[in-house]
């Protein structure tokens, strides 16, 4: 299955990608319309490393073989697709939050709302083609690609 | 307290585009850009601004833009802001300018002024796509005595030759004044291309040996880096006598670029200046100089081909002559537009020539002394197209360099401040978090891209003309045209007017 990998190597720490995130799951037509609305969402990818740290990478969810977050949940949110992507449904979602404790990436988190889990599905949850962060990180340093 | 001299270029922000993502703020080395937490919003401060678009090129909404400012002094035809902002920099802080890149001045550009043939109805335009298109080019010498053996068979006395699968080549840029991805992304599009990348003055990183093959090192008056190794790995070699950006004077890489790798590549102190003498101490004569090609061409077994680099200054014509008459085997002349990771302003910006002018004038001695065959010639110094790659072998040139096209390629937008050492786009930087932002990966394909569109450009150009070979163009003046040239430029340039009939 192709997945998102990050190299660190070439992140240059400059946050796009978490906008871009947020603006492909808004829906929204135009990008600058997220402005005064950012805190209406949050996005599924986050870079580590502070702005003063020579090391920057993004994480979002790996879509683990053994995904412990849909060992997890306790109301059948999560499930693996037949290609091995971890989906998750809002509407099964309890908001209880143990996915979100138990993920060793920190890579689910609770969605705006604070309702509903929320995490990365490849952005096959809007009308973008393929992830949004992939196609707009300037240096290359996030792919999509398949591995062994 | 210093005069304040203010922003030639303003940050313009559409506030209503500017979501506060901060990615301007992130991505600006000069420290442009900040949000301010009580106003809620991005702040700019213009005059720590160098315009090099990094900012609006990675702006997700596209809500900046850089203008120029209209602050003005009072207007004055003989005394522009630029030349009364000079003397109040002076005045305050005592010392030659530094410039970076090419002449920016208005000066005129030749290359412009002149026009290309093509052929109609009775010598039929070639289409490149159908026919063969041969855009291979050998340099060296090729003014081979002809010898046989005691059977009466040929032997070859070919010299080594340098070939390239189209007559474009990166000129030098030193692993010092560009950084390790810059290097990286030259020496491996230059390998996938089938041409050459040029080391510059600043020795070859280890790294960079596997790409020898396609390699041409520099020996300047410096000698930074210089030893056997080097020269053995390299493709060619060349003696850097001139740089067009600044000729009669030497390299000027300042300390705070010299980082442990740089020092280590150039075999010279960290942190310290590196300051490259104006002659090469050995050599005050066409003489002295063949002794240098004779000494690598000894220490490299006579295996590579010795490219001798000048300046292109008001008597090239002569001293042309006489590097093909010292041994060289390629020629390469840097016009007065020619780039530079730092030089004196005032350097840069009067002194030289433009290469279209040396280039005819070159040609044209070299072949009055029967002596063309003896060298290659290759120039730089502003080779904005393919186009320009096509009206200088039209006017004697076997290859060109490109330089300050390359640097565009892998993302300059020419801010000019190289010398400042906080190239936003991991360029003119030796700092780390700078450094990465040049991904070769990207870099190289980016420049495969560019020489690969040139070659196709200069395909069509030529056989436009009916000429099915970069051989057959060389020289061919008669392709050529003036246009808004006098007579004394045309004649220089050795073309007719556009309209005449040869």
């Amino acid at each position: 299955m192709k997945r998102i990998y990050v190299n660190e190597k070439w992140c240059l720490g400059c946050h796009l990608c978490e906008y871009e995130c947020m603006f492909a799951s808004s829906g929204l037509d135009k990008m600058f319309k997220l402005k005064g609305r950012l805190s209406g969402y949050v996005p599924k990818i986050k870079v580590e490393g502070d702005d003063m740290s020579p090391v920057h990478f993004a994480v979002n969810c790996r879509h683990c073989e053994n995904a412990i977050c849909v060992q997890s949940c306790v109301a059948g949110a999560l499930s693996k697709t037949g290609e091995g992507m971890v989906e998750l449904d809002r509407e099964k979602c309890v908001g209880c939050f143990t996915c979100v404790l138990v993920c060793p990436y920190g890579a689910i988190m609770p969605a705006a709302d604070g309702k509903a889990a929320q995490k990365c599905v490849l952005c096959t949850d809007n009308s973008k083609e393929g992830p949004a962060c992939v196609r707009n990180c300037p240096n290359g340093a996030i792919v999509y690609e398949e591995r062994g | 307290m210093d005069m304040f001299i203010p922003a030639q270029y303003e940050v313009a922000r559409n506030q209503e585009l500017c979501i506060a993502c901060r990615v301007c703020e992130r991505q600006c080395a000069n420290e442009v850009h900040e949000y301010d937490k009580e106003l809620g919003k991005m702040i700019s401060d213009s005059t720590k601004c160098v315009n090099c678009h990094r900012c609006v090129c990675l702006c997700p909404t596209h809500a900046l833009k850089i203008v120029k400012s209209d602050d003005t002094y009072r207007l004055n035809g003989n005394w522009s802001v630029q030349a009364m902002n000079e003397v109040y920099r002076q005045a305050g802080d005592r010392g030659v300018l530094l410039s970076s890149m090419g002449n920016p001045e208005d000066y005129p550009i030749y290359f412009n002024k002149i026009l290309v043939n093509a052929s109609q109805v009775t010598n039929p335009p070639i289409d490149p796509l159908r026919e063969p298109m041969e855009t291979i080019v050998y340099l060296g010498k090729k003014d081979v005595e002809i010898k046989r053996d005691i059977e009466g068979k040929l032997v070859d006395t070919m010299g080594p030759q340098l070939k390239l699968t189209t007559p474009i080549m990166f000129s030098a840029m030193s692993y010092g004044s560009i950084s390790y991805n810059a290097h990286e992304s030259l020496a491996r599009a230059a390998e996938e291309l089938g041409i050459y990348y040029n080391t510059g003055e600043g020795g070859l990183h280890k790294d960079f040996y596997k790409y020898g093959k396609n390699t041409i090192v520099q020996v300047a008056s410096g000698r930074f880096g210089v030893h056997e190794e080097y020269l053995n790995t390299a493709a060619a070699i060349e003696i850097k006598m001139g740089q067009g950006a600044k000729p009669g004077i030497g390299g000027h890489l300042p300390g705070m670029k010299i980082s442990d790798d740089v020092s280590r590549t150039r075999m010279i102190p960290k942190g310290v200046d590196a300051i490259s003498p104006a002659p090469h101490h050995d050599i005050y004569s066409i003489e002295d100089l063949r002794q240098l090609i004779y000494t690598l061409k000894e220490a490299t077994d006579y295996k590579k081909p010795v490219i001798v680099k000048i300046a292109a200054v008001h008597n090239v014509a002569a001293i042309a002559s006489g590097i093909a008459r010292s041994g060289a085997d390629i020629i390469a002349i840097d016009g007065f537009r020619g780039g530079t990771g730092a030089a004196p302003t005032r350097i840069r910006d009067n002194v030289g020539i433009p290469i279209e002018l040396a280039l005819a004038q070159v040609d044209e001695r070299l072949r009055e002394e029967g002596i063309r065959d003896a060298v290659s010639i290759v120039v730089g110094g502003s080779i904005h197209s393919s186009s320009d790659v096509v009206k200088a072998i039209a006017l004697g040139a076997d290859a060109c360099y490109i330089g300050t096209a390359a640097l565009l390629a892998l993302g300059c937008h020419l801010c000019r401040s190289c010398h400042i050492g906080k190239c936003n786009w991991g360029i003119a930087t030796q700092r780390e978090d700078l450094v990465k932002r040049l991904n070769p990966d990207i870099g190289y394909r980016r420049l495969v891209n560019l020489v690969k569109s040139w070659t196709s450009e200069i395909q069509e150009m030529m056989g436009g003309m009916g000429i099915n070979s970069i051989e057959a163009l060389r020289g061919n003046r008669l392709m050529l045209r003036g246009v808004g040239l006098n007579e004394r430029e045309l004649g220089i340039l050795g073309i007719l007017h556009a309209g005449e009939n040869m």
